[in-house]
């Protein structure tokens, strides 16, 4: 299926700005999914405020735009109402860490099988760009005019001691190692998290002179580096990307319906 | 199996904001941004289908379309 077939053509051009990552990660999710061969009706898009969350209006599967940072819960609903469906969760920086930040947590300690799909860009740019929890130190938005004093969370991290079975790291310049990250990530047996650096020209690049789409982009390939590469312990200033955590361990789903036929063989 | 050989790169330009993402990072220099910034292909005969063009695109606007084998 070419992946026009998975896009729901009426509702294009999307109403992300010239230049948005969002689109990309749009992009290289549908092919991720275009190789796994899945059918349509075994997806399940949940998405929950912002502009990432609109994303499951451009997508012909079977979606739900639900409330403010609460994706992972809705998702988490039908997951164990249908565990045969596959889940995948669209979420924004601030929809996933501060607003739907103990739903993040706590989907990861479950290690119930979904796969969460955080769009970074730093900055809140539906409402006006505000600052997130993802901004980091120093950066400049609408409301830190004189610089941010709160520092970022490193989703990575969060992620691996909450507990997710499947953590990784990618930006929207790597368009190629995003969709083999979404890929092996969707077919994960646990939770997944990818985190995705992708840009918001209009608000965090405007706001800290980062310069246009093209610029960001630059920025990206230019400030990563592979996980463990000796880049990257010469420079520490660099950000790592790849895959960080792939192990199992038991997924709650299949745990839950354990306890199903301990239940009824005791009646 | 041979290089993929550029049959056709299909632009919708509805659909394309002007980012300007694929005119910079094609490593061919094959596209440009036409007088009202909607890409186009000024040097398609310079293609090697690498599909970076069409796997970066934000808006889903390009699509490579090569020889069949």
């Amino acid at each position: 299926m070419a992946i026009k077939d998975y896009l729901r053509e009426r509702f294009f051009p999307h109403m992300w700005c010239p230049g948005c990552g969002h689109g990309t990660v749009l992009n290289g999710m549908l092919r991720a999914i275009e190789n796994l061969a899945l059918e349509k009706n075994d997806i399940v898009m949940v998405s929950g405020i912002g502009c990432s969350a609109r994303i499951t209006g451009y997508v012909d599967f079977h979606t739900l735009h639900t409330i403010h940072g609460r994706a992972l819960a809705f998702a988490t609903g039908v997951k164990m109402s249908r565990p045969d469906l596959n889940l995948i969760v669209p979420m924004g920086d601030g929809d996933a860490l501060a607003i739907g930040g103990n739903h993040f947590i706590h989907a990861a300690r479950r290690n119930i099988d979904i796969t969460a799909i955080i769009m970074n860009n730093r900055i809140y740019g539906m409402t006006g760009g505000q600052f997130s929890p993802l901004t980091g130190y120093g950066k400049m938005a609408t409301t830190a005019p004189y610089a941010n004093i709160d520092h970022a969370f490193d989703t990575v991290s969060l992620a691996i001691s909450a507990g997710a079975t499947f953590v990784a790291r990618t930006t929207t310049y790597h368009v190629k190692q995003l969709t083999d990250i979404i890929q092996k990530a969707i077919q994960h047996k646990g939770f997944s998290v990818v985190e995705v650096l992708t840009q918001c020209p209009t608000y965090f690049g405007r706001k800290n002179k980062e310069g246009g789409a093209v610029e960001m982009l630059e920025n990206y390939k230019n400030s990563t580096t592979p996980v463990g590469s000796q880049a990257g312990q010469v420079n520490p200033d660099l950000i790592e990307r790849g895959i960080f955590v792939e192990k199992q361990m038991p997924e709650y789903c299949s745990e839950y319906s354990k306890i199903i036929q301990k239940a009824v063989k005791r009646k | 199996m041979g290089k993929p050989k550029l049959k056709e790169l299909h632009i919708r330009q509805d659909w394309c904001k002007g980012c300007g993402i694929c005119v910079h990072f094609c490593p061919q220099k094959v596209l440009e941004l036409d007088d009202k910034d909607k890409a186009f292909a000024a040097r398609p005969q310079d293609c090697i289908s690498c599909r970076l063009c069409e796997l970066r695109c934000p808006d889903l606007a390009i699509e490579v379309e090569t020889e069949e084998e």
